[in-house]
């Protein structure tokens, strides 16, 4: 168990450009961090700085408190998980296991009640004395996790552990994944470029975007106020909406529909504007054009419309920009209809630098409850 | 399995024939006649030859300089193979280890391969020249009065070397394509898992490399048995008697020196029998260790 302290680290590659620029992150004791980003963000070139299998450009990192710049890998207290599982090919589970042990001298029953215990909680009693070779994926999978876990180190790092596997394991391995680091409780560093696994997996998220943070925050906090538009696009499936619009006096325009947000603005001329597609509900025929208080009118034209079973998607556009509105699935549908949005769900962001821009009416969003729920369940 | 109709069954044997000619030609053709001819005791001048039996192998196995001469060859090609193997993976596991200039090592390294094998003979021949050659000057250094081709410990030394410097890049080049053909993540869990280089070397990269060790120690034992030949002949021929030859060299100088043509089929069919057995033996007993990923 240890905290993990990522201070003002930075990777160059030959050629000068950083893959990562300056990175700050303290992640607590037993805490599960997931940094997520779009490829080529740098998430895996810092959690391969963690580990020791890339060197660190500037900066330091400290593991336990200890700076760990110049330590090996091994020497780390580190376990990590690779994409591909990486286990030895010529090993049987058994020997993948103990592998990691047998070279730290650990004493041999030791080493197999901790492989019993490993195997145990991952069901891979039965494939103890397989090859790899002869695992499906999900148990290659188990495996690897099993070759971290019976190390009991300071801090498991993940590289896109449940990337290689289809889409129904990788739900069932995500909640395992889960489960099991709560029992362990050990401190979590996990890469993903899958915003669902993310929001799912971190007690805090790091949103990294060309080599830098965007954002860290607990999942729901993200998901309600993100920092960018960078963020808000990113994070949450469909993405947020984000639109070109225009504010005068305490009026908002995009493209044909006029707010009257009627409180304090956020700022005036030229701004982003966000909103989620869950946000908007149909607005009633009778209502539309004069909206009611709190809420702003969007005329959309709809293009299209997909069918998720448990809620319909649909795309049109406002004007001329692309607006997805999610509807219940037994919400009537027609090609021009008018959409509501609480304005309090409304976010503004800067239209030159993407940054956030606070205002008063933003409405407090659920982060408070939904986050004492998960205080509770650990 | 794709399955191709011919209109005549005959047409399938007709592609084959070309092939099976070089092989029915070149292969088992010579390999026939060197089995019926071992039985015979062959006129030197072609008139006429003598059934024998077994007489030309048990005068063969019978023959004490034979018997020195294989013992010699069993030595040669142990070291020849454990010293090629040995240098072309150390060389490789160093080269696959540079970082910055990998590509102009790895050029530098390879590029010897390029080099003809004759041309390869004669610069190896050069480094043990009597007169200019660089080994024997670094010999007399330490005191040791190299004389290839007259001392016989001298003269298998120098074979030795050559035939093991010849063989290297072949061997390297094998051993780093194995090396570079590892996945990378296998190697970072390793170093995660195991501090010391070495130990991770041998638990780990090894037996993935097995495979490649393994069809590299079948290729450098038929080497050092075969084609060593060239190596031998520069270093041999022309010299005093007292020379350490290998088998294959002993059946060319009884054949077509000694016009002894019996006595030299009866050891090359020897010869093929025990390289017979020691690729099986080989297969049977260090394949089975291997884990073919």
């Amino acid at each position: 168990m240890a905290t993990i302290e990522i201070d003002k680290v930075s990777k160059i590659y030959h050629g000068g450009v950083p893959a990562v620029s300056e990175v700050d992150i303290a992640i607590d004791d037993g805490e599960f961090i997931v940094l997520v980003g779009p490829s080529g963000c740098g998430k895996s070139t810092l959690l391969r700085m963690v580990a020791g299998l890339e060197t660190i450009s500037s900066g330091t990192v400290r593991i336990g408190g200890r700076v760990v710049n110049d330590v090996e890998p091994a020497d780390r207290d580190i376990a990590m998980v690779f994409q591909n599982y990486a286990l030895y090919p010529h090993m049987t589970v058994r020997e993948n296991l103990a592998y990691g042990l047998k070279n730290r001298r650990t004493p041999k029953p030791e080493i197999e009640t901790r492989v019993a215990e490993a195997a145990r909680m991952l069901e891979l009693g039965p494939y103890l004395d397989r090859k790899p070779r002869a695992l499906s994926g999900g148990q290659r999978q188990r495996v690897a996790m099993g070759r971290a876990i019976v190390r009991q180190p300071s801090a498991f790092l993940f590289d896109e552990p449940l990337s290689n596997l289809d889409a129904k394991l990788r739900v069932s391995m995500r909640g395992e994944i889960k489960r099991l680091q709560r029992r362990v409780g050990t401190t979590s560093l996990y890469v993903t470029h899958d915003q669902l696994e993310a929001m799912t997996l971190a007690d805090r998220l790091v949103v990294l975007n060309g080599g830098r943070i965007e954002q860290v925050g607990r999942p729901l906090d993200v998901y309600h106020a993100p920092a960018s538009t960078f963020v808000a696009s990113f994070i949450g499936s469909p993405a947020m909406n984000l639109v070109q619009g225009e504010l005068h006096g305490s009026r908002l325009a995009i493209g044909p529909a006029l707010i009257d947000l009627g409180q304090a603005v956020p700022t005036q001329g030229p701004v982003t504007v966000g909103f989620r597609a869950e946000d908007l509900q149909v607005a009633a025929i009778a209502t539309s054009g004069n909206a009611s208080i709190g809420e702003g009118i969007l005329p959309l034209r709809v293009d299209y419309v997909e069918e998720l079973g448990s809620q319909r998607l649909v795309h049109g556009v406002v004007g001329d920009q692309a607006v997805t509105v999610a509807l219940s699935s037994d919400a009537p549908l027609s090609g021009e209809m008018p959409v509501a949005i609480a304005i309090g769900r409304l976010h503004f962001f800067d239209a030159g630098t993407g940054r956030r821009l606070a205002w008063s009416g933003s409405e407090p969003h659920r982060t408070a409850t939904a986050a004492g729920r998960l205080e509770n369940v650990r | 399995m794709k399955r191709v109709q011919f209109s005549s069954p005959l047409l399938p044997y007709l592609f084959l024939a070309p092939q099976l000619a070089v092989i029915v030609i070149f292969f088992y053709w010579p390999s026939v006649r060197a089995i019926q001819s071992s039985f015979y005791l062959e006129d030197p001048f072609g008139f006429g030859s003598t059934f024998v039996g077994f007489d030309n192998y048990i005068g063969t196995l019978r023959n004490p300089e034979y018997l020195a001469i294989a013992r010699f060859t069993a030595i040669f090609t142990a070291l020849v193979t454990f010293f090629s193997l040995a240098l072309g993976l150390l060389l490789a596991v160093k080269a696959d280890a540079v970082i910055r200039g990998n590509a102009a090592y790895k050029t530098l390294l390879i590029s010897v391969y390029a080099i003809a094998p004759p041309v390869a003979g004669l610069i190896g021949m050069m480094f043990f020249d009597q007169h200019i050659g660089p080994f024997v000057k670094i010999a007399a250094f330490f005191g040791w009065e190299m004389k290839v081709g007259l001392s016989y410990f001298d003269t298998a030394f120098a074979m030795i070397t050559v035939a093991v410097w010849k063989q290297i890049p072949y061997n390297f080049i094998f051993f780093l394509s194995g090396l570079q053909g590892l996945p990378a993540s296998v190697r970072e869990a390793a170093a995660i898992d195991c501090r010391s280089g070495i130990k991770r070397f041998w638990t780990v990269i090894f037996p993935l490399l097995a495979p490649t060790a393994f069809f590299l120690l079948i290729i450098n034992v038929t080497y050092a048995l075969f084609d060593t030949f060239g190596v031998i002949d520069v270093m041999v021929k022309d010299k005093a008697a007292n020379n350490p030859i290998t088998l294959v060299y002993k059946v060319y100088m009884d054949g077509f020196r000694g016009n002894d043509i019996g006595g030299s089929s009866a050891q090359s069919v020897i010869l093929m029998l025990v390289v017979f057995v020691l690729t099986v033996l080989q297969f049977r007993f260090i394949e089975r260790r291997i884990h073919y990923t």
